[in-house]
């Protein structure tokens, strides 16, 4: 014994402290994990010794190791023990130990219920701090469950102390253990109103982060919360409060009236910039939550504007940012205000820090005009020159493409100058933009037919240049411009002042570095190149000059034949051909120019991207179905890449000489199917019918429509479809027409004849598109481009919508409310993450409360439809609106008070997808079993989610004689896979006793569990009900035989699924799929789903229009989603599963059921 | 809601790691490099918030960052908390800022260390997360009062010395005798040998 002693204290000295262990660690810079383990090893020695002052000792260098990054979970039970120490020293050291590395998934966890209920109701008031502040770190549902009440006991305690630690930590219960908040509420509202500022400020901390999840259920708190923002002198709790009461106001717009004058007269009045800053926040999102509603609130926008102001001014660069910030959120709902303050923003732009410049050009988006526009974008473009990193350069490229472009080129005045700030832009080297410059380029010099001979001299220069070649190595460098270069120098070659110079610059062995798709373009647009100077040359009378060319051509284009990119290869094998041809023929002095020119007759416009899903189907047509079983696989190619979409562009019109009379037209239609069928880009580089109407005038436009729609039939030479074709196209055209004349009548009487280049030709039919865009060059820009977009926008009316690509605009627009919504959600996570297994793990107590928060958060999912619904396509509009208008009013109408019921009616429609209105025909889940003239059995079998592999099956038996029906007993022959649960000491052939009798006529439930092995197959079980039947006349032993059919639908549990879990899962790609499809179903969606959802199990996760996903979990936990999709008469169902067996299985069972509608 | 508390020093060399949320111990590692490379990136002169990192949060979580000396104060924070209180929170330099609130975690850390210094902070880690404690619960501001939390804090640490703090006495006299006189090498020899030795004698008893 002494020994063990003395060992004991020898030990202790040496033992090391933690500031032992890091001097330690620190003078072992070199081998520092072999130290650490070294220590560990010895910390695990210390672990083992009696002593309460060594285990602390050890468990504290153990929570230094924890934050060095070594798990220290392997020493959770010496955790506990240390934490149970009597003494504050050591126990204080066990809770941080325990603060710091527990969680939810520690097993020793539950041990520590006691202890802590101990320490919680401790005489010493930090006994019980520690407890708490340990508690918040590592509360699990089962501790909350188990100490909620002791904590709650504790808001009421005489040490203020205590009483804020215990207001604070009921946060973390609520979570973990929402059924107490209910319960809890009412005390902690009590706390509001605390003497002691700590406890108040700790209640107002709980109730706001708990009303930011859940706005809706805090708004009858909103009189108390505006009583204490003007008691209370706590900057810290009136911030709170303020910010509560930003999430408040969108809910109930009168609050926000009320709130604007306490908001000004603290803004006034308070010295302390956080608190201003949150006031001025809070009063934004009055404003936008009132901005239809109030029209006297310009003054105090104008004073959030002028606060602003001050923080942007300051020297500090935390209140500038946030003051960039703050000025964002105006800017959305009140551009005007923020625009005077143009100066200060531009200044932000010269600032030392980023993260303020970056805020600052968020805001420039909203300042242009058309004045300003070329002077702020010079200034940023000194900004580029400036810039050294790499992402602020290539952000504010971003920012200048999207100001100057933004709804549609509006504050361009000058186009000339938007093409050479482009090409200055060229001069980034190592951008990652480079696309985005040549998308512009090509989109400002298609669409605005003037500037193309500028646009051509600079392009051309552009090739000529060297510098772009060198960057070529990166992907989507800048090298991509000569892409866009190529194909303008190309396609517009008649304005090039040099073309043979040109095209020598685009034959420069140094063109074959570059990217395989640029190289393409270059082969293409050589081509067209080479045609313009050979017309040329020919007019000239120069043939030696002609023929030099193409001698040219003829040495350069190898190159590009054996280049390793097969686009390039094939187009320059082709070529290289042609112009070989050529050559022979100017050898032979034929004149070739007009031939090679006709290659690329003809003149392209630009279509919308949208425009080829906007050509409308004629009227009985149907596209889906095959006229001709297909043969060869030319649609497989229709998701051709659209960057070489504008040189395939003109291949077609080669074919078209001007003028055509019907007869030629016809032997050309045979023709050209002909050639159409082996033309895999045909169907999507057509542009839409009427694009091309306007620029080819005469009769030949009609041919090219003909083509349009009668090669993705593949009709060979049917007349019908042609003729359906030409109908619509001079339908069409008439109408295109009309609209036209309409249209610029407007515009004139609006312009008053300032227009300058009302230049073009005539007024008639070319007048389209174009015509405006080269209006747009003229310095004074028509004020109604923007009716005319939205012009566009009309439902009614398709064909205007090709002209104008309203992407941008529209992006920002639907982008705002998903992104908000999605924060929300996010911000939900901690229950949200698997809603399945949560609702698995809620034993029956919690399932009330549980629903009550899912009704909450449908109501959210409903939202989030509803939004999303919103920008969707346009043909439905009206209809959905309507819907969405009703809707909203139904949620809006609500007094705060009834939301219970709101929830409940919300939540229906979505969660069992049951019938909105539709009544659905009376079904019984139960089907028959056996009968016979003594009684008759049906059965329902369910399973549960809470007992796994579990199904309980549920007999009605019915006494259909006279006799008394007694001692029924059933017998079920298990099966490898099923087996019936039997009182225990019961063999395998005893039945189960049926625990009544039954009286004539009467008819009672019997509930029999089955344990189940796997449930991806169904299966019938034999079985026998055996029974006395008694009568007057006596009695006689009966039995029934039955088949017991379990399917594998009863082993699904309906469980809910919200769409982003379901998505998740979807997209975890552990699912296998299959798909059946039944036809002749003439049930309505709406039934057809309550249908599956009633037999199958299922539960809707999203509907929409008549497509459905849906979600159902057997008893084992397998995953089962559907999406069903409704067409004429049939419905397919694609089903996905983690077991592939028991999904095709399911989609069996429902294949018969369906098939029975 | 505050989602984690990182002080790490101008190496990246964590000093304090305090997450709300539940993270693998590679995972809080992983976060505090990243952060630390984030903050690193920085002027001295700029602002003091970040848009959050990858690996906490997502779009509503910022970092709110200060600089001291030698070490980066790092809070990441939800949507809820106000930029410029947390700021205060961890310590205000700039007069502009008249929040009336005190400027809590560093200057405690001043009161309570005298001045603070990095190596303050490396040898008592525990008694900062003891400080930090009263500062912050669970991820909530509990207190923003100085001289309460400094009250608390001295309460408990007088509680401490009452109850002969952490090493009783003889250990600390060893402890002392060992920092002064004894070289690195034969304290580990020394240990060494009686780990050897001591199970021997323990068999004769």
């Amino acid at each position: 014994m002494a020994l063990k002693m003395v060992k004991g204290s020898i030990d202790r000295m040496f033992d090391k402290n933690l500031q032992d262990l890091v001097r330690g660690i620190r003078n072992h810079k070199e081998d520092e994990a072999k130290y650490i383990s070294q220590c560990i090893d010895e910390i695990k020695q210390e672990l083992k010794q009696d002593n309460i002052a060594v285990k602390a000792n050890a468990v504290c260098k153990l929570t230094y190791l924890q934050m060095l990054g070594y798990d220290i979970s392997w020493a959770a039970f010496n955790i506990i023990e240390v934490m149970s120490a009597s003494k504050f020293t050591f126990k204080r050291i066990g809770y941080l130990a325990a603060s710091q590395s527990f969680h939810e998934g520690t097993d020793v966890i539950m041990l520590t219920t006691n202890q802590i209920r101990k320490d919680l109701s401790s005489p010493s008031q930090y006994d019980t701090g520690v407890a708490l502040t340990g508690l918040s770190c590592f509360v699990t549902p089962d501790l909350a469950r188990d100490l909620a009440n002791d904590i709650m006991t504790l808001m009421s305690h005489t040490k203020p102390y205590i009483r804020k630690k215990a207001v604070l930590i009921m946060y973390k219960v609520f979570l973990k253990y929402p059924e107490s908040l209910r319960p809890a509420f009412p005390r902690l509202k009590e706390k509001l109103e605390d003497p002691d500022p700590g406890v108040q400020s700790a209640a107002v901390n709980v109730i706001c982060e708990l009303a930011r999840r859940n706005p809706k259920n805090y708004l009858s708190l909103a009189p108390l919360f505006f009583k204490l923002m003007t008691s209370s002198t706590n900057n810290w709790v009136l911030i709170k409060i303020i910010k509560l009461f930003g999430a408040l106001t969108p809910l109930e717009p009168r609050l926000g009236k009320k709130l604007i004058e306490p908001l000004t007269n603290l803004i006034h009045s308070t010295s302390a910039m956080s608190l201003l800053y949150e006031c001025v926040n809070t009063v934004i999102a009055v404003l936008i939550s009132l901005s239809s509603g109030m029209p006297n609130h310009s003054a105090s926008i104008q004073l959030c504007v002028q606060k602003l102001r001050i923080l942007i001014e300051d020297s500090d660069q935390n209140l500038k940012y946030l003051g960039l910030l703050a000025m964002s959120k105006i800017l959305k709902t009140h551009p005007k205000s923020v625009q005077s303050h143009k100066d200060l923003i531009l200044q932000c732009l010269d600032d030392k820090d980023e993260s303020i410049r970056l805020r600052a050009l968020d805001l420039l988006y909203g300042m242009v005009s058309k004045k300003n526009l070329m002077e702020i974008v010079k200034k940023l473009m000194t900004h580029v020159d400036k810039a050294e990193g790499t992402t602020y350069r290539d952000e504010l490229l971003t920012k200048i493409i999207d100001i100057c472009s933004q709804s549609n080129y509006q504050y361009i005045t000058n186009f000339e100058w938007y093409i050479s700030i482009l090409v200055e832009l060229t001069r980034l080297e190592g951008t990652r933009h480079g696309h985005l410059i040549a998308a512009q380029m090509l989109d400002v010099a298609i669409r605005v037919k003037a500037i193309r001979k500028f646009a051509v001299s600079q392009m051309s220069s552009l090739l000529d240049s060297a510098h772009l070649l060198a960057s070529s190595t990166q992907r989507n460098g800048i090298c991509e411009v000569l892409y866009a270069a190529a194909w303008i120098c190309g396609e517009f070659s008649e304005h090039l002042q040099e073309p043979h110079h040109t095209l020598e610059a685009m034959l420069r062995p140094k063109v074959t570095t570059l990217p395989g798709h640029i190289q393409a373009v270059y082969v293409q647009n050589v081509v067209k190149l080479y045609a313009s100077i050979l017309q040329q040359k020919e007019q000239a009378g120069e043939a030696e000059g002609a023929q030099a060319v193409t001698q040219l051509m003829v040495d350069r284009l190898p190159q590009f034949v054996q280049s390793a990119d097969l686009e390039v290869q094939e187009r320059a094998s082709c070529i290289l051909q042609l112009v070989k041809h050529i050559q022979k023929l100017q050898a032979k002095d034929v004149p070739v120019a007009e031939e090679v020119s006709a290659l690329f007759a003809g003149e392209l416009n630009p279509v919308a991207p949208k425009a080829q899903k906007k050509v409308p189907v004629p009227e009985g047509l149907d596209l889906d179905a095959w006229i001709n079983e297909p043969l060869s696989d030319s649609e497989s190619e229709d998701e051709r890449p659209r960057a070489v979409f504008h040189e395939e562009e003109q291949r077609r019109p080669k074919h078209r000489p001007s003028e055509a009379d019907e007869e030629e037209l016809a032997r050309r239609r045979e023709a050209r199917k002909q050639e159409q069928a082996n033309n895999p880009f045909y169907i999507k580089s057509s542009p839409s019918p009427q694009k091309r109407y306007q620029d080819t005038p005469g009769v030949e436009h009609i041919p090219v429509v003909q083509i349009d729609l009668s090669v993705p039939l593949k009709v060979p030479g049917l007349p019908m479809s042609d003729q359906y074709v030409k109908l619509e196209e001079e339908r069409r055209h008439q109408q295109k027409l009309e609209k036209d004349k309409r249209r610029k009548k407007r515009k004139e009487k609006e312009k008053k004849g300032k227009r300058r280049h009302g230049s073009l030709p005539t007024e008639s039919d070319e007048d389209i598109a174009p015509a405006q865009q080269v209006d747009i060059v003229t310095e004074e820009m028509p004020e109604n481009a923007l009716p005319s977009d939205e012009d566009d926008k009309d439902p009614n009316d398709p064909y205007r919508a090709l002209d104008i690509d309203l992407d941008k605009p529209l992006a920002d627009s639907e982008k705002l409310p998903i992104q908000k919504h999605r924060n929300a959600e996010t911000s939900k996570s901690p229950e949200k993450e698997d809603v399945p297994v949560a609702e698995k793990k809620s034993k029956k107590p919690k399932k009330k409360e549980k629903k009550h928060k899912e009704k909450g958060r449908d109501k959210e999912k409903k939202k989030e439809k509803e939004k999303k619904k919103s920008p969707k396509p346009r043909k439905k509009k009206h209809k959905k609106e309507k819907e969405e208008r009703t809707k909203g009013k139904k949620s809006k109408k609500q007094p705060p008070g009834s939301e219970e019921a709101a929830g409940e009616a919300a939540r229906e429609p979505v969660q069992n997808g049951a019938p909105e209105e539709e009544p659905l025909p009376p079904e019984s889940s139960y089907s028959l079993l056996a009968e016979n003239s003594y009684i008759k059995m049906t059965c329902d079998v369910r399973g549960s989610l809470q007992e796994d592999s579990q199904v309980t099956v549920a007999i009605v038996l019915e006494n259909r004689s006279n006799s008394v029906l007694k001692g029924m007993e059933l017998s079920v022959l298990d099966s490898l896979n099923a087996r019936m649960a039997r009182p225990q000491g019961s063999s395998v052939h005893d039945g189960v006793p049926v625990p009544f009798q039954l009286p004539p006529g009467v008819s009672n439930e019997a509930q029999f569990v089955f344990t189940i092995q796997s449930v991806v197959t169904a299966q019938k079980l034999k079985g026998t009900l055996s029974f006395i039947a008694k009568n007057d006349e006596g009695a006689t032993q009966e039995k029934l035989d039955f088949r017991l059919h379990f399917s594998c639908s009863s082993y699904l549990v309906t469980t809910p699924c919200y769409s982003d879990a379901f998505a998740k899962l979807l997209e975890s790609g552990d699912l296998s799929m299959s798909s059946v499809k039944v036809d002749g179903i003439q049930l309505s969606f709406q039934n057809l789903l309550a249908k599956i959802c009633f037999h199958h199990h299922f539960s809707v996760v999203e509907r929409v229009d008549s497509c459905a996903s849906m979600y159902s979990r057997s008893i084992q936990g397998h995953h089962v989603c559907l999406l069903v999709k409704k067409g004429e008469n049939s419905v397919s169902v694609d089903g996905k599963c983690s077991d592939p067996t028991l999904l095709s299985n399911l989609l069996e069972e429902m294949k018969a059921t369906l098939a029975k509608c | 809601m505050i989602q984690a508390i990182l002080v790490f020093n101008n190496h990246g060399k964590p000093r304090l790691v305090r997450f709300y949320q539940r993270f693998p111990e590679e995972i809080q590692q992983q976060i505090v490099r990243e952060t630390f490379h984030l903050v690193l990136k920085r002027d001295d002169n700029i602002c003091n918030f970040l848009e959050g990192g990858s690996l906490i949060g997502g779009s509503d979580y910022k970092l709110i960052y200060r600089h001291y000396a030698t070490l980066y104060f790092v809070f990441c924070v939800d949507s809820s908390e106000s930029e410029l209180g947390i700021l205060d929170l961890i310590q205000v330099h700039l007069p502009v800022v008249f929040f009336t609130a005190p400027k809590v975690f560093v200057e405690t850390l001043d009161k309570c260390f005298e001045n603070v210094c990095e190596l303050d902070l490396i040898f008592h880690m525990d008694k900062v997360h003891y400080i930090l404690q009263e500062v912050v619960m669970g991820g909530m501001v509990l207190e923003t009062n100085m001289n309460e939390i400094v009250a608390q804090i001295e309460a408990q640490n007088r509680l401490e010395k009452s109850e002969g703090g952490l090493s009783a006495a003889p250990a600390r006299a060893v402890s002392a005798v060992k920092n002064i006189n004894l070289p690195e090498i034969p304290r580990n020899i020394n240990i060494g040998d009686l780990n050897i030795k001591v199970p021997n004698l323990s068999q004769f008893v």
